[in-house]
């Protein structure tokens, strides 16, 4: 958080993103109700705060990350209390409270996959995206490039450790990777 | 090994529905499902918790209770257990150490606070709490009464290893009207989040962020604003959430504190005042499981600041003449003067109205008056509110029972005053302890048509001012005596300071102006301390029966069946 927001305040702060012109704007829509509803239902009844993790997920999904009116949404679909909600959005580094880019690059920096390379690889996609790898901090995780295309995030394992260094892009994995295979995806993925 | 005692200690235990535990050498028996963390401080062994509240869920978070237990080897197939000459199985030790507050005791189990094992898990668990703690005690207002400080004391490393910067949190935020927050001296006990989702039922606190970022918040928008909210202040074992009426005014090692009861309603909740010298400072409250578990409502706890207002009457007060100004006199004088001008009054135009708010012992003397004085036409005020469901009751008097038992006074007869004074069949009233321009409904101008208006009260009124003569009472931090709760509860009130200036209690008021109109009874002029005169009354009513000031206690005692309960209470019985 910045020095001069209140830590309360913090929590549900506006962090603009130039990915947002990628995804629609969070929005309740009858859709996304019903879609709410059904995912409530397939927990018991007076169990519905259960559904909180999978309707998160949806959301981000659908708008690429949580942002503070949905949580208000959401725990008021699942009977339970806007900070509750916040407790598990901040909690899981996995769910987004800014927008990433259209495309959204995981590189892990767990030991296995440090040590095979991606310690440096990191550096380099930051430069290649024309982002700044100082503004990915405990708080932000996730550096979004200024078009808006490209979002980087440095994550924990991705369960693949016999083939370092391991990057992810939106969901499909990608291996061994090295900075020449890094040019060849990013101009592979401009093009789509 | 010795020959098999006749009956084993765990079927003595058994029989009883109890179990046989080991506590640090020593054998003791506590019921099934008993906590370790309450079998052991119920024998004395302390065990240090931050997030374990005997009313709330366990967390089993802090990590803090952790002690050494063990339990009798399990069989081989076939073998019979042995016993030793007590009857005891061996204890095998457990090489890890378990925490206190979630675990439950069993038979034959073995727990040890004192070994090496506990005290390297109690540092270790300090050591981790302070990584990130702000260590400013001496700005803090919780020192004196911080557990991190205590433990830290009792079982910390006298040293700090970590040299990395510590994480930055939120400061000083203001969470609610009443209460404020520190994030970085908060251990995340979540005590607080539990107290509101549990007993208030208000879920406005929680946990956000994660690892070393985690910190009790407010949702944005929201507002910790419950009645209740002070609470938390007290669970609070750290100073991260402190009081906002009793930041930064006195430190807690300066403060007495002393047992009373509440005043404000019938409830009759049980707390501390926190006094220094003749000064009020805060007020918390004190576990009762009968009347109010551990809390308190806000309104109460933040209604003593008329004890010190300079509204107090702190002299009698005196007015020469039917238009002059009240000037301030002395006792024997005032009291004199009320006596002479008493004995003018004819007794069926005088009224006394006393109050519901003053103590058993008060009204035993305010009777003796009336009947001194030849006075029928004598009620109380009643007060009415509204039942919370927590601990607020409809009757917002403390001692409405008292008044029923002592005086046979419910109220009913104040229209019948309120009219006398209006149509003027009454010309001279007497009001003790109440500004009866309030709820009592006598406007100050039918008070100043009265001939003769003598008021008791201890701070300044509508009408004291329209008093002929005004004798400074006390308030209830000032004067020992009993009251009678909804639920029928006899409790004690003690003093906590000495009565402001020229002030005396009630009773004594009383008692010496009885005397002064000529009673001449020994039961009611002989009466040294409200404690004799509790006496006298267990032997007048039947419900006080054997009562003395000792054995009320200071939790009180059940004296009168009213069928009223607390709905708090009733709540917490029900869950267990």
């Amino acid at each position: 958080m910045s020095e001069n927001t209140n830590a309360i305040d913090a929590v549900t702060a506006v962090r603009p993103s130039p990915g947002e012109k990628y995804f629609p704007k969070f929005e309740v829509t009858p859709e996304l109700t019903e879609k709410a509803k059904e995912l409530i239902a397939l927990y018991p009844e007076g169990k519905e705060q259960s559904a909180i993790l999978p309707i998160i997920h949806h959301i981000q999904e659908e708008f690429g990350y949580v942002c503070p009116e949905a949580m208000p949404w959401i725990a008021e679909m699942c009977k339970s209390t806007p900070v509750h909600v916040a407790g598990i959005v901040t909690f899981y580094p996995g769910i987004h409270r800014t927008c990433p880019g259209k495309y959204h690059i995981r590189i892990c920096r767990t030991i296995a996959c440090a040590m095979a390379g991606s310690e440096e690889l990191l550096p380099y996609i930051c430069k290649k995206i024309n982002v700044d790898p100082a503004s990915m901090t405990d708080d932000e995780p996730m550096a979004v490039s200024p078009d808006g295309l490209w979002s980087i995030e440095a994550v924990e394992c991705l369960a693949n450790c016999g083939f370092g260094p391991n990057v992810m892009i939106n969901d499909t994995l990608y291996s061994q990777v090295t900075r020449r295979k890094i040019d060849e995806l990013i101009a592979e993925y401009k093009k789509k | 090994m010795s020959k098999k005692p006749a009956l084993l200690p765990k079927d003595e235990a058994a029989a009883e529905g109890k179990v046989n535990v080991q506590i640090n050498g020593k054998w003791y028996r506590f019921p099934k499902g008993t906590r370790i963390a309450d079998a052991c401080n119920s024998v004395g062994v302390h065990v240090p918790c931050f997030c374990y509240h005997p009313k709330l869920s366990v967390a089993g978070s802090c990590r803090m209770c952790l002690v050494e237990q063990g339990m009798p080897p399990r069989l081989a197939p076939g073998a019979t257990p042995t016993y030793n000459e007590d009857g005891y199985q061996t204890i095998q030790w457990m090489p890890r150490a378990i925490i206190a507050c979630a675990n439950t005791v069993a038979e034959n189990m073995g727990i040890r606070t004192d070994g090496k094992l506990c005290t390297e898990a109690r540092r270790g668990v300090l050591e981790f709490l302070l990584t990130n703690h702000p260590l400013d005690c001496p700005i803090c207002d919780q020192a004196g009464e911080c557990k991190l400080q205590e433990y830290t004391s009792d079982y910390g490393s006298g040293t700090h290893r970590f040299t990395e910067a510590k994480t930055k949190k939120g400061k000083n935020l203001s969470i609610g009207p009443r209460v404020n927050l520190d994030q970085e001296r908060c251990v995340l006990c979540r005590r607080c989040v539990r107290f509101m989702k549990e007993i208030v039922g208000e879920e406005v606190l929680g946990v956000v962020g994660r690892g070393t970022h985690n910190a009790i918040t407010c949702y944005p928008g929201m507002q910790l604003d419950s009645n209740y909210s002070m609470n938390v202040v007290d669970l609070c074992p750290v100073g991260a959430l402190t009081s906002k009426d009793f930041r930064f005014k006195m430190r807690v090692w300066f403060l007495k504190s002393t047992p009373t009861i509440d005043v404000n309603c019938g409830t009759g909740t049980n707390i501390n005042i926190w006094t220094r010298e003749q000064k009020v400072y805060r007020i918390t409250p004190r576990q009762n499981d009968e009347v109010n578990s551990c809390w308190m409502p806000d309104s109460h706890r933040l209604n003593y600041k008329y004890i010190n207002a300079p509204e107090r009457i702190l002299t009698p007060l005196v007015k020469t003449d039917a238009k002059a100004p009240q000037r301030p006199s002395t006792w024997d004088a005032t009291l004199n003067l009320v006596v002479e001008q008493l004995h003018k009054c004819a007794p069926v135009e005088v009224a006394i109205i006393a109050s519901a708010r003053m103590t058993n012992e008060e009204l035993y003397m305010a009777r003796a008056l009336a009947r001194q004085l030849g006075v029928t036409k004598f009620d109380i005020v009643p007060r009415k509110g509204e039942n919370d469901g927590m601990l607020i009751s409809e009757d917002r008097n403390p001692n409405s029972n008292g008044a029923k038992l002592i005086l046979n006074k419910t109220g009913a007869g104040l229209a019948t005053i309120r009219r006398g004074v209006k149509n003027g069949s009454i010309r001279s009233l007497i009001v003790l302890g109440e500004d009866v321009t309030q709820e009592a409904g006598i406007p100050a101008e039918d008070l100043a048509e009265l001939d003769y208006l003598l008021v008791m009260a201890h701070s300044e009124s509508a009408t004291t001012k329209a008093a002929d003569v005004v004798l400074p009472g006390v308030t209830f931090a000032e004067k020992y005596g009993t009251m009678i709760n909804v639920a029928g509860r006899i409790q004690r009130l003690n003093k906590a300071i000495e009565p402001l200036g020229e002030s005396r209690s009630e009773w004594s008021i009383m008692r010496e102006l009885t005397e002064l109109l000529g009673c001449d009874c020994p039961r009611v002029i002989a009466c040294p301390s409200p404690m004799m005169i509790l006496e006298e009354m267990a032997l007048e009513f039947e419900p006080m029966k054997g009562l003395t000031w000792g054995n009320i206690g200071n939790e009180g005692k059940v004296i009168l069946d009213t069928g009223v309960t607390i709905p708090l209470i009733e709540r917490e019985k029900s869950k267990k």
